[in-house]
């Protein structure tokens, strides 16, 4: 499955994102946020041939490592809310892994905060 | 051309740092330099989405009523920074205008705060973004952005006509500088850590 036949990142421009989506709707974006990181589950060798060359090459691109949801829209062009569809239903077939941002609950947590203050500082004097 | 893009080992999140995402949004009028301070501290180079709007502030089971709609689609520019061995920081640049309700949902939920960048030329363009920042919750700093021979006003009066609070902080700065940049972001989150004492 190179995905070498056919499918340009120009497409979505010429097809509609309700046909690339299968015409599913926006899963919760709770789950599948801005920065939520996203990965290919282990094994995916035994790919099955249904998934559609957008979901292809959305697992593709997830092979190598976490990207977030928005890196992910950024590198295929695709639409963000099309990416999230394509992604969530990757999840509900065991395809990919996500790991949520941190709850919200725990943002205001000063130990976060200092961690990005000290890693700015660390960084740029 | 392949089918996914091909990217570089160094374009994936460290490993590690997947552990903590966090996200600070660089809000401002258009033009203001949103892409260029991200580009200056972004370890990445910055990337582009879009969000179909029409499409994506509407309930699931009317996406067929949408096809044969125009839809409006925005773009936001991000970049991306890992802090440590287990936290990495998104950068959202966020276009101010307010009809793009739901996009600034979708970047405000969850973002530690955000940095307000301000054209001293154009202190009026700039109101409408700082009204939405409130209207989310998000605590900010203002970043004016000063470009070699802008005089720049004092900051007494800066504030007075940007209406802000007195423990709101202001810094100067040069977008395309990454220390510059590095600076005001960093001045951001020592006052979002004063916020939670």
């Amino acid at each position: 499955m190179t995905g070498h036949d056919g499918w340009q990142p120009e497409a979505p421009e010429l097809v509609r994102p309700y046909v690339i989506t299968k015409g599913r709707g926006l899963p919760d974006e709770d789950d599948l946020s801005l920065i939520t990181l996203v990965t290919a589950s282990d094994g995916q060798q035994q790919r099955p041939a249904r998934l559609s060359p957008e979901e292809q090459s959305l697992l593709d691109l997830c092979a190598a490592g976490y990207l977030s949801v928005a890196e992910i829209a950024g590198h295929t062009h695709f639409p963000l809310g099309v990416v999230r569809i394509l992604l969530a239903s990757l999840m509900e077939g065991g395809h990919l892994t996500t790991r949520p941002p941190v709850a919200r609950a725990r943002l205001a947590d000063r130990e976060i905060l200092e961690e990005v203050l000290n890693g700015l500082r660390a960084k740029f004097g | 051309m392949g089918s996914a893009p091909s990217l570089d080992e160094r374009d994936y999140v460290r490993e590690g740092a997947t552990q903590t995402a966090v996200k600070i949004l660089v809000v401002g009028h258009f033009a203001v330099g949103k892409t260029t301070l991200i580009g200056s501290i972004s370890e990445i180079e910055p990337l582009s989405t879009e969000e179909t709007m029409t499409q994506a502030a509407e309930p699931v089971d009317d996406l067929k009523g949408v096809q044969g709609k125009t839809t409006t689609t925005v773009a936001m520019d991000f970049g991306r920074l890992t802090i440590s061995d287990r936290v990495v920081l998104y950068l959202f640049g966020t276009p101010g205008q307010q009809r793009f309700v739901q996009m600034w949902e979708d970047m405000a939920r969850g973002a530690l705060g955000a940095l307000v960048l301000v054209d001293p030329e154009r202190l009026a363009d700039s109101f409408p973004v700082i009204d939405l920042i409130e209207h989310y919750g998000l605590d900010y700093a203002i970043a004016v952005n000063h470009f070699d021979g802008t005089p720049l006003r004092d900051e007494r009066a800066l504030r007075e006509a940007l209406d802000l609070l007195d423990d709101t902080p202001v810094v100067t700065c040069d977008a395309r500088d990454e220390k510059s940049s590095a600076a005001a972001l960093t001045t951001l989150v020592r006052y979002l850590l004063d916020r939670t004492r």
